[in-house]
């Protein structure tokens, strides 16, 4: 098989730091925050390494599309074992109205460019919670799509995944090239160590600018505002179920 | 009792009440830039009273000091009823006894702690964690060595745990060890204000102990979500002791030159009656936790472990509780690590804060003569 794998990883706040609106609203706070790559990337770089270990894919390669400290997101899954990254440059301003649309039109071009097999993102990043990129990517491309993987597995000249689903788990069969997308259970990725570390600092990384590959990245949305959630309310104890019955009446929940 | 009296930015002070829970209050003065002296496993739930009547010790004594340091005043309540203020937040005052600081660590003895000032370091900028598999106990001594050299004013953590510490956090609780195997663990954590300039350390330290051969394997958490994760091997390892049953618990200070022996001897003399004897601890404060684990108690396997491992301790003039205090199980060994003039001394001056004898009884000093 030896397939080219290109992997999508995005650079989040780290979901260990608290996330604080700024004050004029348009946003939360970034400067001097810890960022770190989206948890679901993380579990998808492994998943592309782990296929370069068991022969199956023959080179990854990462992609990040920001500003210039996505190149220290790239670094980390270089340090995974990813061969070479790619930084798609998109100004720090911008990364707010960046929307799947753009990006999944950046991957489409970029697993042309490259001549992918397959495109491997997380199902969804943890700062906005999208969950729309990789389903776009197969679009654009008319590529099968295995999404929310827990399972991937070659099977003749294909891909079997294991996708979790409402109802429980979905075995589909897919030709390639194929996009696919990592879900929670898909692998526990590992530590950079520190040899790989050391060596990940001599692997390329290409900067390419999304014009060079043909894509307007012009915002379609605009932010109105950013807000806090409601602070929860205290609630109430009651003193026995008839209590709860008559509030539950006052309040219209029950006849 | 839970509130935040003051918080002063500039001098890099806060002034509370004694409920307040540490986590809380590294949380608010967080806020301010600044950040708590003391870091340990409990700091979501104990409370910063209890810190200082304990002298609680924690992750980074070895960076910020103990509270004797960085505590600036106390008001506590005696026995008499008489509230003693000495709540002053000044870093100098040389003025008479330093009373204060016979409340830090005398466990509730000699006063009731009611409201604490301490001095709170600025917050770091850059924190990295680095964890690392370390062949040998000298190795590990060699390492802590060379990063007092190479990275010096940035290091604020050093911990060490063994192989069967690992073994047991990992199969217990279920936790991934991101390392390959090995004898020894450490984790080396950095902080200070410029993320290029530690980071350089880092590496410089990290490739200089490879090429040595010190250090097998390694990995470095550079953001919180993964920092978290690393400490946890660390700081769960006490309650995945719990899980195999009985737990005998020992906190002692060594010189570093005999300090894993102890495990070492412990687990020979204990033999194959026991489920697991491990060491880990804060090798950058010369203190081990010793532990001893059994399916259920068992009088034979105490009876092989005290008093031996305190006399053990006082031959090397170690202390038999480095920072755990003495309270009622081992007050009666003070004698290990204390002279029987010194321990008079603590009996005449409890005397004098306490003379009925009501501030938290039967703890710390022994009812008779201090064995020796």
């Amino acid at each position: 098989m030896a397939l080219k794998v290109l992997v999508g990883c995005k650079r989040v706040i780290d979901y260990a730091v608290k996330i604080r609106v700024r004050p004029d609203k348009l946003g939360v706070v970034t400067d001097g925050v810890k960022h770190s790559m989206n948890p679901f990337d993380e579990i998808a770089v492994e998943e592309a390494v782990r296929m370069k270990e068991k022969k199956i894919a023959k080179e990854v390669v990462v992609v990040s599309c920001g500003p210039a400290q996505s190149q220290e997101t790239i670094r980390t899954a270089l340090a995974m074992g990813a061969d070479r990254g790619v930084h798609i440059e998109i100004p720090a301003d911008q990364m707010t109205v960046l929307q799947p649309i753009h990006v999944s039109k950046i991957l489409a071009k970029l697993a042309e460019k490259e001549a992918a097999d397959v495109v491997m993102l997380g199902k969804l990043a943890i700062d906005d919670d999208s969950n729309q990129t990789a389903q776009m990517t197969a679009s654009l491309l008319d590529w099968p799509q295995g999404v929310f993987a827990s399972k991937v597995e070659q099977k003749d000249s294909g891909l079997e995944v294991v996708r979790e689903v409402d109802g429980g788990l979905e075995t589909i069969k897919i030709n390639l090239p194929a996009v696919l997308s990592a879900d929670l259970r898909l692998n526990e990725p590992r530590y950079a160590t520190l040899p790989n570390i050391m060596k990940a600092k001599k692997k390329k990384i290409e900067k390419i600018k999304p014009e060079d590959l043909g894509v307007d990245v012009a915002p379609r949305i605009e932010v109105v505002s950013v807000e806090d959630p409601p602070v929860r309310e205290a609630g109430q104890s009651v003193g026995d179920v008839d209590e709860l019955l008559g509030k539950l009446k006052d309040k219209g929940f029950s006849s | 009792m839970n509130k935040i009296i003051s918080i002063d930015a500039d001098a890099g002070t806060a002034v509370c009440q004694a409920g307040v829970i540490l986590e809380s209050l590294d949380t608010e003065v967080g806020k301010h830039g600044l950040m708590v002296p003391l870091d340990l496993g409990a700091k979501g739930s104990c409370h910063i009273g209890g810190n200082v009547s304990t002298n609680a010790g924690g992750l980074r004594l070895l960076r910020y000091g103990s509270l004797h340091g960085s505590v600036l005043g106390v008001e506590a309540v005696l026995a008499s009823g008489q509230v003693i203020d000495c709540l002053s937040s000044l870093k100098k005052d040389n003025t008479g006894f330093d009373l204060k600081q016979l409340f830090i660590g005398s466990e509730g003895t000699l006063g009731f702690v009611t409201k604490v000032a301490v001095a709170c370091p600025t917050r770091p900028k850059s924190i990295n964690l680095a964890l690392l598999a370390v062949p040998s106990f000298e190795a590990v001594l060699g390492v802590f060595k060379e990063a007092k050299i190479h990275l010096g004013e940035i290091l604020s953590s050093c911990e060490f745990m063994d192989r069967g510490s690992m073994e047991c956090v990992t199969g217990n609780l279920k936790l991934s060890n991101p390392l390959s195997d090995s004898d020894f663990y450490m984790l080396l954590e950095t902080s200070g204000s410029n993320l290029n300039h530690d980071e350089e350390k880092l590496n410089f330290f990290l490739e200089l102990m490879m090429n040595k051969g010190m250090v097998g394997d390694g990995t470095v958490a550079t953001v919180p979500s993964k920092q978290r994760e690393v400490w946890q091997l660390r700081e769960r390892i006490a309650e995945s002791l719990l899980v195999d049953g009985y737990c005998y618990k020992y906190d002692i200070s060594l010189p570093l030159s005999v300090f894993y022996q102890a495990v070492l001897d412990m687990r020979e003399r204990l033999g194959d009656r026991v489920t697991r004897c491990v060491g880990y601890g804060h090798i950058g404060d010369g203190n081990l936790h010793l532990n001893v684990t059994t399916p259920q108690y068992s009088q034979e396997v105490m009876g092989l472990i005290e008093p031996f491992l305190y006399e053990w301790t006082g031959n090397y003039r170690g202390s038999i509780s480095a920072e755990h205090g003495l309270g009622f199980k081992k007050r009666n060994y003070i004698g290990f690590s204390k002279s029987p003039a010194a321990v008079h001394l603590m009996k005449n001056i409890k005397q004098v804060f306490d003379p009925q004898g009501i501030m938290n009884p039967y703890k710390v000093l022994p009812d008779e003569p201090a064995a020796v």
